[in-house]
């Protein structure tokens, strides 16, 4: 047992405020969840589950659903009809809906304002708080962790326990800290700051562990960039990253539609400033991060370690996965990161589609094109992105540079909705993957900062974002 | 959950690769059906098939002699990346019941022991010895939690306790959680009241 003086990490202080039942040699601990969240992919088979064993959810008002991974991103068309990839899309989709509506469950569809990728929206909503346990059947929950929940993905028949229980089995992880100290220079960003930790620590760094993301450096980041930060947590084999909530957090969610308000609000946030490590308390593991040396940063193979700064040379082959990786990505050795041609460039997804990084993206592109040889598309996180970002011209400067303006979702993150890089093109994106065939069967994915891939697309080729460093510190 | 079931004889298959991922077990584009079944024609599918579509007879799979092996040995690092659960549905579609590494992705190593496949870690001393015959024949027993080898030998492999049971007895963990219900809700009405009490004591100093 912990007492009151003992000093206690973030994590042991959201696992002890969550546990119904404690582990045991015998048997896991029994969590409680407070927020599920639920999309078309991983959630069907699991109502249909629970419907086979005569059940229903416990706490529907606990569960939001969402459309956002088979979704297209083009409108509807003239017959009124979205343009979905396949009918099984469609009927996904539509499995969802029906679902959601048999059992109560709030689902922001496309009449709402609020629908999005979904980790885009929970956050704006104000539905993701400080201290909160939060599931969905998607290995980026971590990005929640942001906010001091602790959040991560769990698998269809989890979604299920969480539907019929609102509860999970779960063995404690260990704790890491990731230690950042130091300014990014100008034109490094959160992702440049992710993908270089991931390649410090490997693919399987984190496995096992729940990563708390601390030091100055952190602390100085937006909840926008803390969320891209945290996002990338299981690309280091982490279930969830953390970061403890402050000022900058309590400021966000003031201005979610879904935050507690008034007498309510100011109890939020003493409950809230309570979730943060103790001075002298204990973690498995700790880690060191210089921050200030760190430049733009991008992957070159086919997994989220394999990274190297912009104007460093990809490595020799040392073994037989590197030289997979190489031989995959059409690229020899030793050669340059700058300079290779790019057909595809894609600022999107749940890593990099806020408001904050489409700004970033139209920096670069304001009043400049997108080179002829690239196909270049900008997909919202959610519908207030979209808003937001329309009001205030970026669309038009999307547009104005050749670029394409897209509806919100997943997109060429996951490539399930039909937005596809074809097979041998190589592609600069934002998101978080790069695993073969991620974008397409055969693409080639080159993971970067949003401004990287602006930068990216106005000049044809891999360009260090520094050479647009006006358009950064407009930005900054 | 099927029946319980104590052990797994049979032969490996070697998949070699190090970090293989849910993006080769199953791609994202298969990911668009609302049942568990029938993905094992998926799995593994950009490295399975050939671009016209026919079997890429050099992959180790589609090899005859490894037609009916149960038992994947695969690189350090597997069924990294996302959380789907269809990568152990489209694996045990395929008729595998066991993974060996020498490190298995969390959320991958959680899903498998959900749907009787299961996830093997082995020190990477073993897991090289491992990959480098395929076809041999192993009996991994789930009562000892260890992995016999043909010569004898035997090395033992971590398996929760829980899990454990669970393989043995074929219990199903939805289950067990139901039967926490109540426990469950009076979670939910101690952590009402407290919330209450921290009101009630705010508004008696507001006085
Ligand atoms: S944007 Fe990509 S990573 Fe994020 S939820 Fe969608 S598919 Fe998953």
């Amino acid at each position: 047992m912990t007492s009151a003086t003992q000093p206690t990490t973030l994590f042991d202080k959201l696992w002890t405020a969550h546990l119904v039942a404690p582990e045991s040699e015998a048997a896991p601990a029994v969590l409680y969840i407070d927020l599920h969240l639920i999309h078309e992919v991983t959630s069907p088979q699991a109502f249909a589950e629970l419907e086979s064993r005569g059940l229903s959810p416990r706490r529907p008002d606990l569960t939001k659903g969402t459309l956002d991974h088979s979704t297209p991103t083009l409108p509807a068309g003239a017959d009124g009809r979205l343009p979905y990839y396949t009918a099984e899309a469609e009927n996904q989709v539509d499995t969802l809906r029906r679902n959601c509506a048999r059992h109560g469950v709030e689902l922001f569809d496309y009449d709402s304002d609020h629908r999005g990728i979904v980790h885009v929206i929970g956050p704006e909503l104000g539905l993701t708080q400080p201290g909160q346990t939060i599931v969905c059947g998607d290995s980026h929950t971590a990005t929640h962790g942001a906010f001091g929940a602790l959040a991560f993905g769990i698998g269809t028949s989890e979604v299920g326990h969480v539907l019929a229980t609102q509860c999970l089995l779960q063995r404690k992880p260990k704790t890491l800290a990731i230690n950042v100290e130091g300014e990014l220079a100008p034109g490094v960003g959160a992702k440049d700051l992710i993908l270089h930790i991931i390649g410090a620590i490997g693919v399987n760094g984190g496995t096992g562990h729940v990563i708390e993301y601390r030091g100055s450096t952190i602390r100085a980041l937006s909840m926008d960039e803390r969320m891209t930060v945290c996002n990338m947590s299981i690309e280091a084999g982490a279930r969830a990253g953390l970061i403890a909530p402050d000022q900058t957090t309590f400021d966000y969610l003031a201005q979610t539609p879904r935050a507690p308000r008034g007498a309510d609000w100011e109890r939020a946030v003493a409950r809230w400033s309570e979730f943060k490590t103790d001075e002298g308390a204990q973690f498995d593991r700790e880690v060191r991060i210089h921050a200030s040396a760190i430049k733009p940063t991008l992957t070159w193979g086919t997994h989220p370690g394999q990274v190297a700064a912009i104007d460093a040379h990809l490595p020799q082959a040392n073994d037989a996965d590197e030289a997979k990786a190489l031989a995959y990505m059409g690229f020899d050795g030793g050669a340059a990161m700058a300079g290779r041609p790019v057909d595809v460039v894609f600022v999107g997804s749940c890593t990099n589609s806020r408001l904050s990084d489409l700004r970033q993206a139209a920096q670069v592109l304001r009043g400049r094109r997108v080179h002829p040889r690239v196909r270049m598309l900008v997909v919202p996180g959610s519908e207030q992105v979209k808003r937001a970002a329309e009001a205030e011209g970026i669309d038009a400067v999307v547009r104005a540079a050749g670029a394409e303006w897209r509806e919100p979702g997943c997109s060429m993150c996951i490539a399930m909705n039909g937005d596809l890089v074809g097979a041998g093109q190589l592609a600069v994106s934002t998101s978080n993957r790069n695993f073969e065939g991620r974008q397409g069967k055969g693409a080639r994915t080159l993971l970067a900062s949003p401004l990287t891939a602006a930068a990216c697309a106005v000049a044809g080729h891999v360009v260090d974002p520094r050479d647009y460093l006006d358009a950064v510190k407009e930005v900054a | 959950m099927s029946a319980g079931f104590s052990e797994v004889v049979s032969r490996t298959v070697v998949l070699r690769e190090r970090n293989i991922d849910t993006d080769q077990i199953i791609p994202a584009r298969f990911l668009t059906t609302t049942e568990r079944k029938g993905l094992g024609k998926f799995a593994f599918n950009d490295w399975r098939y050939l671009a016209d579509g026919s079997p890429n007879p050099e992959f180790e799979l589609n090899k005859p002699a490894n037609a009916g092996a149960a038992i994947l040995v695969a690189g350090r690092n597997f069924g990294c990346g996302s959380s789907r659960e269809h990568a152990p549905w489209a694996l045990t579609d395929l008729g595998l019941r066991a993974v060996i590494s020498s490190e298995i992705a969390d959320i991958f190593r959680s899903n498998s022991l959900k749907n009787g496949l299961l996830p093997i870690v082995v020190e990477q001393d073993l897991l090289d010895e491992l990959l480098d015959q395929p076809g041999i024949e192993l009996r991994i027993d789930v009562r000892e939690r260890r992995l016999h080898l043909p010569d004898g030998r035997s090395a033992p492999f971590p398996l929760d306790a829980f899990a454990q049971t669970c393989l043995l007895e074929g219990v199903d963990q939805l289950g067990y959680l139901l039967r926490q219900l109540d426990a469950i809700h009076g979670f939910e009405q101690r952590r009402a009241a407290a919330q209450q009490a921290s009101f009630s004591q705010e508004q008696v100093h507001a006085r």
